[in-house]
């Protein structure tokens, strides 16, 4: 299939849709920015996309808890819409507030299945702030299509305030681990678990990005998007080789790709 | 019902807000006596719903399952172990959460709810009495302006009452000088005499009093903060009358400069310049003082939130893609027990006015990248606070044209009692009273309305569905369509202007400075399709009048007329101002000095100076890297030091870029404004060389924060920074774009007055062609040669050494702009030839902290031998810590890899060899007889930098 066709979820406080869709760009496919009401009001329509969105931002200010509001317009007024574009077999990826979103509408990590049933969430990092700072990344084995063929350790930018990942009970984090649902850890340079600042908010386990039983919808709180050139790195000045593309660029391709192959 | 809904963290789950606020009530001198701090959330729910859905509510909405837990019947935790306290907002202040709470009650598919407001309760565990707690309450969890620690349990307040209008005259035409210069100061009018008797005999033409409203619209037009009297008045200084200090200095650069790639300078909420074939940019910096003194969070997030709005209201408006924020505050560790009466302790205000510019911009989506923090005694009344924006338009987007007969529509926020008399209570004095009187002049932003509004603006804009635009800031809705419909006319419907809730009179519906609103004058034809595109995005846009060509300003409610002015009048006839100015030049002593051979500790010292330190605590809660554009960020090197200048690549795929940096140094202004100004205006063009910029692609902005002008003394600081300005800028080939002053800033307690020291922001913007050339400021690579370029003088006035000796001195930095100039071309060059490996300019600290910030950057350590020569010929040979710490303007510090290239391109200047960057991490300075005077390493320079603020 040639055209990839990508929905930009936006509705009040997204922020990082424009650079997002950029990313999905470069990579080859068709962005479409789509406010949330567009979708409620039934003026678009899901099944004319490959892959859904959902960017980083402070969506209805943050208010009450981060993703929230978003989460539940989501699941109490278009979740049929989307657990068809599921079971369609198409992509959705959330960064940051879109992870937090997927996170508080139970579309992650759905075990249960049901894409509806909260698992985990992402709640105040432990040291109350937001942060915005580069992280290393170890991409950990995992079903991601996402992910697929990356580097071992990758560096993206973080800025978040709410990005404590917490599964419900220990449970849900073995099954995660088993079926191998964590995609992204906070490591140190050298690929170790370490604490703060490299792994900024306290999540458990050091998770900074997990997707569902079926590969394809992932979510995660470091921007991609913020690292898809070589002059987004914070020590491109000092780095003296070739101009290349950025860390975060290989997600997107493989999104856009997969949904080519496969959709 | 009001249902109370209580959220707690589960037991076994980290309470972040609660450790956090454990850790100040710690820092307030009571460690050791707290055992445990816990938060509870409260939702107070006023509607027709019943158990199940309360129930619905807090289950699908108001808490998380997995950490939370709740309870809608009562407390939610066992607070015997505990002493509480519960704050929430008084009645008529905003609660942000409310609409967006309301909205998400509906998505759930539960009507009936009324209003919603939100409380904190802290529960206190530890050896500590309820009074202690009311204290501590009062000094770090809650400010009595916004808020209030509830009595019992808190409430919803009933809603206003509804309006009955009665129009209302007031007597002038009778009155005497006394009364009117009464009427001025009780209507919190803030309009001298003069201007008292120019309103009264105007009234008497037309044989009438004015209504509340008329007199409301003049004073809100005639505040110093909309006409800048001072700087448009009549100046008498040294024997001569100054007419219009602007267009004769600053203004006066920009014409005499006549670069063409300046679009619009000095008419619209922002000055224009081109940046590529497509696309212009504008930029404007602010000031948010006096709020952000009562109330730091909401003022500060309101400054920076109607200095947004200013590129959205250029032309036909401009997308916001860069922030900037400079503050200066009194010292963080200032004794309580000597605060002015009335004010927040500065620890207070910094916390609370860097949250708020946080929470505005990051909710906005606009990166934060550059901006400067400042310390001194004098800010302790009186914080300032630049807020600053950068938005990027079409070309073809930049002309604005009202015509008549357009209708006038509000976009955004509803209208509140919030913020009535801000633009003339920003023109006064602050008081120790100021809480109390001017309470409602302060509010809480709302910054998701605000990005609402710019989404929607922009969409509109690009279906060209309006004529015109304007951002509602100071003076709201009687500043904005007064601005708006000046050469024409308007007349508008005050009862159709949405409000928040019932209650508002007619004058406090056109005054009002509620934020998040813009003003578009709309073509009748379109506006059915310019509502859809708001309608969409749950946005309101209301018509609320029409553009006339009567050139009168008429206002109605329900039929009847409440305001009737000549737009002349009202924009013309302000009675010019005559000032006195003098200046006499102030005398400080130089702080004693020992002469030393260890300078060691003298350099972390400066390090750990607060001016000096690092700001990696508020850097870092600034989403800097937003929208994607970020090329140099704030923080640079493996180790993260302080950059010079941020760079910008708005444009997604091409290589263009903006470069901002700012220079400020109030320290010298109280010395001397003259050379004050001409440094900042050196040091903002200095940062921008650094980074890789070219001065002749630059534009500055001028934002003038000073004590009461009416003071001769003041106001002769004042011409002098101008005349700097003029002789500084226009030396250096920069046109000024933008500018605002603040004037007034002075605090009283009654008896005595603390005024600032004079402060000048001077903010600079450049075009860089090719963003992959910029380069940054951490030592890059062992073996490489550092050079200091430009000249060192005996300067030690106003340094950073000499405030941390206890002393002001006398040698304040000149600026020689011919030979600065000069240097700053060849300079650029260099860089852009790729020469340079990494630059960083000598300002606060002068050459030392220089070389010190660029070494713990790149973890780098450095040889360095001071060079007898690196002075003019001439000049006796400089002491020790004159070469290390004096802050002589126009010098940078570079990194080099080929000295025969470097020293070629920079023939003529001042260049001189210090020595090299080493392997290991060991800093040593030598003076010239080869004897070290600092011997340190980058771990501990680094340590030193971080430490002030690392517990923040």
């Amino acid at each position: 299939m040639a055209n990839v066709k990508v929905i930009v979820i936006r509705t009040a406080g997204t922020n990082c849709d424009r650079e997002t869709a950029f990313a999905f760009e470069k990579a080859g496919a068709k962005p479409e920015f789509v406010h949330i009401n567009e979708l409620t009001r039934k003026e678009k329509n899901l099944d004319n996309y490959h892959i859904m969105a959902i960017p980083g931002g402070f969506t209805y200010g943050d208010d009450i808890a981060s993703g929230k509001i978003l989460a539940n317009e989501l699941k109490y007024k278009i979740a049929g819409a989307i657990h068809k574009f599921i079971k369609d077999g198409k992509l959705i990826i959330g960064i940051c507030n879109g992870f937090q979103v997927l996170v508080k509408a139970g579309l992650l990590p759905n075990l249960k299945g049901d894409g509806q049933t909260v698992e985990s969430t992402l709640t105040l990092n432990d040291s109350d702030k937001f942060e915005d700072r580069w992280v290393y990344l170890k991409n950990v084995e995992s079903g991601c299509i996402w992910t697929k063929d990356i580097k071992k350790i990758i560096e993206l930018p973080v800025a978040h305030g709410e990005g404590k990942f917490i599964p419900k009970d220990k449970n849900i984090l073995n099954i995660m681990k088993e079926k191998k649902l964590v995609v992204f850890e906070y490591v140190d340079q050298k690929g170790n678990k370490a604490g703060y600042p490299h792994c900024p908010s306290g999540s458990i386990e050091n998770i900074a990005g997990i997707c569902d039983l079926t590969g394809r919808i992932f979510g995660l709180m470091p921007h991609p998007e913020r690292h898809i050139s070589y002059y987004q790195h914070p020590n491109w000045t000092r780095r003296y080789k070739k101009e290349s593309t950025g860390d975060g660029f290989a997600i997107f391709e493989n999104g856009v790709s997969y949904a080519r192959r496969h959709l | 019902m009001i249902w109370r809904v209580e959220v707690v963290e589960k037991d076994g789950f980290y309470d972040a807000l609660g450790a956090n606020v454990k850790h100040d009530i710690d820092s307030l001198g009571f460690g050791g006596k707290i055992k445990e701090v816990r938060t509870v959330q409260v939702y107070l729910l006023d509607g027709d719903i019943d158990e199940y859905n309360i129930k619905k509510i807090c289950e699908n909405l108001l808490v998380d399952p997995i950490t939370q837990k709740y309870n809608y019947r009562g407390s939610v935790l066992n607070e015997k172990l505990y002493k509480c306290v519960e704050v929430a907002y008084n009645a008529g202040v905003m609660d942000p959460v409310e609409e967006s709470a309301k909205k998400a009650i509906k998505d759930l598919g539960v009507c009936g709810a009324r209003a919603l407001k939100t409380a904190k309760k802290y529960l206190i565990k530890g050896n500590i009495s309820y009074s202690q707690i009311h204290q501590i309450a009062e000094k770090i969890l809650y400010n009595k302006v916004i808020q209030h620690a509830v009595k019992g349990k808190s409430t919803i307040q009933p809603e206003g009452s509804p309006y009955h209008f009665t129009l209302k005259h007031i007597d002038i035409l009778k009155a005497s000088d006394v009364k009117l210069k009464k009427l001025s100061k009780e209507g919190q009018l803030f309009l001298s005499l003069d201007e008292m008797r120019t309103i009264k005999n105007y009234f008497k033409r037309l044989r009438r009093n004015p209504t509340d409203c008329e007199l409301e619209t003049i004073a809100q037009t005639w505040s110093e903060h909309c006409k800048h009297k001072t700087f448009r008045g009549l100046i008498e200084y040294e024997g001569k009358i100054i007419d219009n200090l602007l267009k004769n200095t600053v203004m006066k650069v920009t014409d005499e400069l006549n670069k063409s790639w300046c679009v619009s300078v000095f008419k619209d909420n922002s000055g224009v310049i081109r940046f590529d074939e497509k696309n212009n940019i504008c930029f404007k910096v602010e000031t948010h003082n006096h709020p952000s003194a009562l109330e730091p969070y909401g003022g500060a997030g309101t400054g920076m939130g109607g200095v947004i709005r200013d590129p959205l209201g250029t032309g036909l408006g401009a997308k916001p893609i860069i922030n900037t924020n400079v503050f200066c505050f009194g010292y963080p560790d200032y004794p309580y027990n000597k605060l002015p009466k009335g004010t927040l302790h500065p620890k207070r205000i910094m916390k609370g006015v860097v949250s708020g510019v946080r929470d505005y911009g990051n909710r906005m989506g606009i990166p934060t990248s550059n901006g400067a923090v400042l310390f001194d005694e004098n800010f302790v009344g009186n914080p300032l606070v630049f807020c600053g924006n950068v938005g990027i338009m079409p070309k073809n987007k930049c002309a604005k044209a009202v015509r008549p007969g357009d209708l006038i529509v509000v976009v955004g926020g509803r209208t509140g009692r919030d913020g009535i008399h801000g633009a003339t209570f920003s023109s006064g004095e602050l008081t120790y009273e100021s809480e109390n009187v001017s309470g409602s002049a302060v509010q809480i932003g709302n910054p998701i309305q605000e990005k609402k509004v710019s989404d929607t603006v922009i969409q509109a804009r690009d279906l060209a569905l309006y004529t015109s635009i304007t951002d509602c800031g100071a003076g709201g809705l009687s500043s904005a369509v007064g601005e708006m419909a000046e050469n024409m006319g308007a007349e508008v419907y005050l009862e159709t202007i949405p409000v928040k809730y019932k209650g508002l009179s007619y004058t406090e519906v056109w005054i009002s400075e509620a934020q998040e609103r813009m003003v578009l004058s709309v073509d009748p034809k379109k506006i059915d399709k310019l509502k859809a595109v708001f309608e969409r995005e749950d946005v309101e846009a209301t018509v609320i009048g029409t553009f006339t060509n009567t050139k009168k300003l008429k206002l109605f409610y329900d039929g009847t007329q409440v305001a009737d002015i000549d737009m002349k009048f009202l924009h013309d006839g302000l009675p010019p101002v005559k000032r006195k100015a003098v200046w006499n030049k102030p005398d400080f002593k130089d702080p004693p000095r020992n002469i030393k051979n260890d300078l060691s500790p003298d350099l972390c010292n400066l390090l750990s100076s607060l001016n000096i330190a690092s700001k990696e605590w508020i850097i870092r809660q600034y989403d800097h890297e937003v929208q994607g554009g970020s090329v140099l960020k704030p923080l640079q090197g493996p180790n993260q030091g302080p950059g010079d200048a941020c760079v910008t690549r708005p444009v997604f795929g091409s290589k263009k870029g903006i470069i901002l940096g700012c220079g400020i140094n109030p320290d010298f202004g109280k010395i001397d404004p003259y050379w004050m100004a001409a440094s900042a205006i050196d040091e903002a063009l200095r940062q921008i060389v650094s980074v890789g910029g070219d001065i002749n692609k630059t534009a500055i902005l001028d934002n003038f924060c000073w004590g009461n002008t009416n003071k001769p003394d003041r106001l002769g600081g004042l011409v002098r920074a101008s005349y700097a300005c003029y002789d500084i800028a226009k030396a250096y080939g920069v046109p000024f774009i933008s500018g605002k002053d603040s004037l007034n800033n002075e605090y009283s307690t009654g008896k005595d007055t603390i005024s600032i020291p004079p402060t000048l922001l001077i903010s600079a913007i450049s075009i860089m062609d090719d963003t992959s050339k910029a380069i940054t400021m951490d030592a890059k690579v062992p073996g490489n040669s550092v050079y200091i370029v430009g000249l060192t003088f005996n300067e030690l006035g106003g340094s950073q050494y000499y405030k941390i000796l206890g002393g002001i001195g006398n040698d304040v930095p000149r600026v020689d702009p011919v030979n600065g100039r000069k240097l700053m071309n060849s300079l650029f060059a260099a860089i852009n030839r790729r020469l340079v490996v990494s630059c960083h300019d000598c300002s606060d600290g002068g050459m030392a902290v220089a070389l010190a910030e660029m070494s713990f950057a790149g973890g780098l350590g450095m040889n360095i031998r001071l060079d007898p020569y690196a002075m003019p010929v001439g000049q006796e040979l400089l002491l020790n810590d004159v070469q290390l710490f004096s802050e002589s303007n126009t010098r940078f510090i570079v990194e080099v890899s080929d000295d025969d290239k470097f020293t070629k391109a920079m023939k003529g200047h001042s260049v001189w060899k210090l020595g090299e960057v080493r392997k290991d991490n060991t800093f040593i300075i030598y003076d010239f007889t080869g004897k070290a005077i600092i011997k340190s390493d980058t771990d501990e320079l680094k340590a030193a930098w971080q430490q002030p603020f690392k517990d923040m």
